[in-house]
């Protein structure tokens, strides 16, 4: 497959900082006009909720058989999207990969605001939300624990550190930039930036300390990629549902994670770097590679498709086939083919160099990725649990304004959160840029020391 | 509020990146240790003319990571004791079913302590009162050397004479 080389470096140290502290200048309306859409939407979600708060989960159109529905789908569908942040961020800085600095800092705060987003929805979703706490190990006067073998609390463990440990991150990364802005800034948002940055000065002391732990950070949130999708997928995978009980899930739901968070990497970044005017920054060279990995892991999600089907049909067990049977013709097979043509042969596409470099073509690739994946979830947990062993209890479950409600402020919240991110901190991370352009030297003998 | 101490000496800006880390050894030949060097972002050839050992910030991520570990075996099997519930047949201490929240603590505990171990050897193991320009963060790399007026002349020389492109002087 045709590689596009790294471009050679034409900023210098001075521009790089300029360029980026320049893209938290003053916004311009399209951007109040994007953010004022975003908090729009999130209202939408915030009074579906406080309905659905009122009224109870019957809204969201909870019935028998079918107690998992949108919110748990648009959970999984959250956190997945997170995991190619973390690869991006983590993983590729321990692979030296090159590609990854100009476009990391977008997707980690892509991480951060998608792990809170879907961290919101297994609360909507028990119902009795004043309790969440109730999935916690904490000492009570009816002396009970919570269940360590069931993979919910699992979860509860998985997610939490994922989100603890990504937030963490980002803002360790941010320091040094933010003492970059703040160096650059006057009046109170120097203040501001200033106490943000916790007095970072770029000594030789703290980089020597910073630039060790950084590695030991990346290494930490490394298996956290693989990991935390899988307890997500064990969810499913350890009950005995038709559809969910497969050994298959863990790496098939690690895939789709990663494909479904770089698709959202191109959708959130192809307009932000024309908005923000990072074309320099951002160039094909990055979105060939980021459509690379796209590519792959979409490739490995075909594998996992077909391989579901065959299992189930060599299985030559009766409930597994038919759940596959009614996936692809049942009353909700267009969810099924939704999901198998967004995501095993839309990325097919990306085989064309040509595709792969035309911003515009990745651009509505993204949106079918998101799209389907999205799908994927709904259709795993809901016609799974719609045709159980009994057809007595068989039921088609239709999602309902409520799912759609707050669907629509899961994304108002998310958008609402990485829209301010992008203004007021650096979405480019200025000092692994820098790390990539020498620095001028006097005497060019010296040249390639390292 | 008191004001901030300022430690009298010389702050020296440098452009090129060789010959800020030929000042900073000849500055160590000469057997200072109490320079402060600041650059914009990690470089390896300024981290080796700065000579400093690998950094024990190693250390609390072990022993956070292991905390986890300890913490959450500790805490499952205790708890499954305190409240033994039968489930699927597995034994009270069911250890493979708590390897999941055994890892995740791990990872959670080291990461936080290792953070935690950079801004404590960062404050601990810091030269106090430095002087320090914005310019650092941006594309100037900076010296700043603790002197007396007596030795201020002959270091403000000596930067000069190496390549400085601004050498001041703070009192």
């Amino acid at each position: 497959m045709a590689v596009i080389a790294q471009p050679p470096p034409t900023q210098t140290h001075a521009d790089v900082t300029r360029d980026v502290v320049g893209t938290l200048s003053t916004a311009t309306p399209g951007y109040y006009l994007m953010l004022f859409g975003a908090v729009g939407l999130f209202l939408v979600g915030v009074v579906t909720f406080t309905l659905v708060l009122r009224d109870g989960l019957g809204l969201a159109g909870y019935q028998p058989p079918i107690f998992w529905s949108v919110f748990i789908t648009t959970f999984v569908f959250w956190v997945g999207i997170g995991h190619a942040g973390t690869l991006i961020s983590a993983i590729l800085f321990l692979f030296r990969s090159p590609w990854r600095t100009a476009v990391y800092r977008a997707t980690e705060a892509m991480t951060v605001f998608a792990v809170m987003t879907a961290g919101l929805f297994p609360i909507i979703h028990i119902g009795r939300q004043w309790v969440f706490y109730w999935l916690l190990p904490y000492p009570n006067q009816r002396y009970l624990w919570p269940n360590f073998k069931s993979p919910l609390v699992w979860d509860v463990f998985a997610i939490g550190t994922y989100l603890t440990v990504s937030t963490l991150f980002l803002i360790f990364g941010l320091i040094p930039d933010v003492a970059a802005v703040r160096d650059k800034a006057s009046g109170w948002r120097k203040q501001v930036y200033g106490a943000v940055s916790l007095n970072w000065q770029g000594t030789d002391n703290q980089w020597r300390h910073y630039s060790r732990a950084y590695l030991y950070m990346a290494a930490l949130a490394t298996p956290l990629v693989l990991s935390v999708h899988s307890v997500v997928s064990w969810d499913f995978a350890s009950s005995l549902i038709p559809g969910w009980h497969g050994t298959i899930f863990a790496p098939y739901f690690v895939a789709g994670a990663i494909y479904s968070g770089v698709g959202m990497v191109l959708t959130l970044i192809i307009p932000l770097r024309r908005y923000l005017r990072l074309e320099h920054m951002i160039s094909d060279y990055h979105f060939d590679n980021m459509a690379k990995l796209t590519l792959f892991t979409g490739t490995i999600l075909f594998y996992a498709y077909g391989m579901e089907y065959f299992v189930a049909w060599y299985s030559g067990n009766t409930f597994e086939q038919t759940t596959f049977w009614r996936r692809a013709f049942g009353p909700q097979w267009w969810g099924g083919w939704t999901m198998i043509i967004c995501n095993a042969f839309v990325s097919q596409l990306l085989w064309f160099r040509k595709i792969r470099t035309n911003l515009t073509s990745l651009f509505v690739i993204s949106i079918f990725i998101n799209i389907g994946m999205w799908f994927e979830r709904y259709v795993i947990i809901v016609s799974s649990l719609s045709n159980d062993y009994v057809p007595y209890a068989w039921d088609v479950m239709t999602p309902t304004w409520a799912d759609w409600g707050i669907l629509a402020g899961s994304f108002g919240w998310f958008g609402m959160w990485f829209l301010l991110f992008a203004k007021n901190f650096p979405i480019v991370a200025i000092q692994e840029i820098k790390e990539f352009i020498p620095m001028p030297r006097k005497h060019a003998a010296h040249a390639g020391h390292h | 509020m008191a004001a901030k101490q300022v430690t009298p000496g010389v702050l020296a800006s440098f452009e090129h990146i060789d010959v800020a880390c030929d000042t900073i050894r000849a500055l160590r030949a000469k057997g200072r240790k109490d320079i402060t060097v600041f650059y914009s972002h990690p470089s390896h050839e300024l981290e080796e003319a700065c000579g400093h050992s690998v950094s024990p910030v190693r250390l609390f991520t072990l022993i956070g990571g292991l905390t986890g570990t300890i913490a959450a075996f500790a805490m499952q099997i205790w708890m499954n004791r305190n409240w033994p519930l039968l489930v699927g047949g597995k034994p009270t201490v069911a250890i493979p079913a708590f390897v999941v929240i055994g890892f995740e603590l791990t990872v959670l505990i080291g990461a936080m302590c290792t953070l935690f171990g950079v801004f404590f050897l960062s404050t601990i193991l810091r030269h106090k009162g430095v002087t320090y320009d914005g310019r650092f963060s941006d594309d100037r790399i900076g010296v700043f050397v603790p002197a007396g007026a007596e030795q201020a002349a002959a270091l403000e020389k000596m930067f000069k004479d190496a390549g400085a492109v601004e050498v001041k002087r703070a009192a």
